[in-house]
């Protein structure tokens, strides 16, 4: 079981590198007025077929057929639908694949979201084959990352270079400190 | 909030010495496994443990810490794989941050393996 949301976002986009998305789209969105705490992983990767999409939430199934998926995708399930939330793909072979997962922020059995920095800056640092554009959002506050607009200003630079790593891991800790004001939840 | 001036300015800086390393095919790489199985159990924080002291202790030219998928050995994540040139692949497993700190000091700094936490050390029945 994953102790935070945020390495289920981890799970599942890496799910989507070895989809062979080029454009990972992460939206994590917070909203303690309705209670809600939004997480949405789009990619357009391969996709699945009904048929997968309809076997992805089952452990046992899964695990022995689509070993892309495995058991991943039924912890993060699980996580949001025991919050009292929801969690749903949708997905088409071709064009994408999208994971929503909807939790109620103030129930008691809500993983905290951890380290959704690490996260994505995990996600931007090694996969230089993939675009990420991440959109974090506290009530009525929001930043955005794109990696295509880093890549455009550095030209070939790769994001591991030590001194790009770390603007990245600066660019997402100051820019999450100044939407939610450092609210730990 | 950070710029992209910022990034402009860093990209000018580190041009030149990016060019030396990006061709270099002596380099040792290091590998996390980062599945289901190796997050769940704890491998992002030792990829980041990694990546910092790779960095931190100068090692970026001769160094690659990257990230795979499943390696297929569930039970013994968070495993890393150390690749040198010309020699047999080692790998340890059950790491953490800690653990993947003596690695880089003892093994890839110091050229030495640690072998109470590679595999073959483990107790395989």
């Amino acid at each position: 079981m994953m102790p935070e949301i945020s390495l289920n976002v981890l799970d599942v986009a890496e799910n989507s590198t070895r989809a062979g998305a080029s454009l990972v789209q992460i939206t994590v969105k917070a909203d303690t007025v309705q209670d809600r705490l939004s997480v949405i992983i789009a990619d357009d990767g391969c996709g699945m077929t009904p048929e997968q999409v309809a076997q992805v939430t089952d452990p046992f199934f899964t695990s022995r057929t689509t070993r892309k998926v495995g058991l991943g995708v039924p912890f993060f399930k699980y996580a949001a639908e025991s919050t009292g939330g929801s969690f749903t793909i949708e997905s088409e072979v071709g064009v994408g694949t999208t994971v929503t997962a909807i939790f109620t922020m103030s129930h008691i059995d809500r993983m905290p979201l951890g380290d959704i920095t690490s996260t994505i800056h995990t996600l931007a640092v090694y996969h230089p084959e993939t675009d990420f554009l991440y959109r974090y959002c506290y009530n009525d506050r929001s930043f955005e990352l794109d990696t295509r607009q880093f890549r455009e200003v550095l030209g070939g630079v790769p994001f591991d270079t030590p001194e790009i790593s770390e603007y990245i891991k600066d660019y997402l800790t100051e820019n999450k400190l100044e939407t939610d004001g450092g609210a730990v939840y | 909030m950070k710029s992209l001036e910022e990034l402009r300015a860093i990209r000018e800086r580190v041009q030149n010495q990016v060019s030396m390393r990006a061709e270099d095919h002596a380099h040792t790489r290091v590998v996390v496994g980062m599945a289901t199985c190796g997050i769940a159990s704890g491998a992002r924080p030792v990829l980041t443990a990694l990546s910092n002291l790779v960095q931190e202790k100068k090692l970026t030219n001769r160094v690659a810490v990257t990230q795979t998928g499943c390696i297929g050995l569930c039970q013994y994540e968070p495993i890393v794989e150390v690749m040198e040139p010309g020699k047999p692949k080692i790998t340890y497993i059950k790491m953490n941050p800690e653990k993947a700190a003596e690695v880089v000091e003892r093994h890839l700094i110091g050229g030495h393996i640690v072998e109470e936490y590679t595999l073959n050390s483990a107790d395989i029945k």
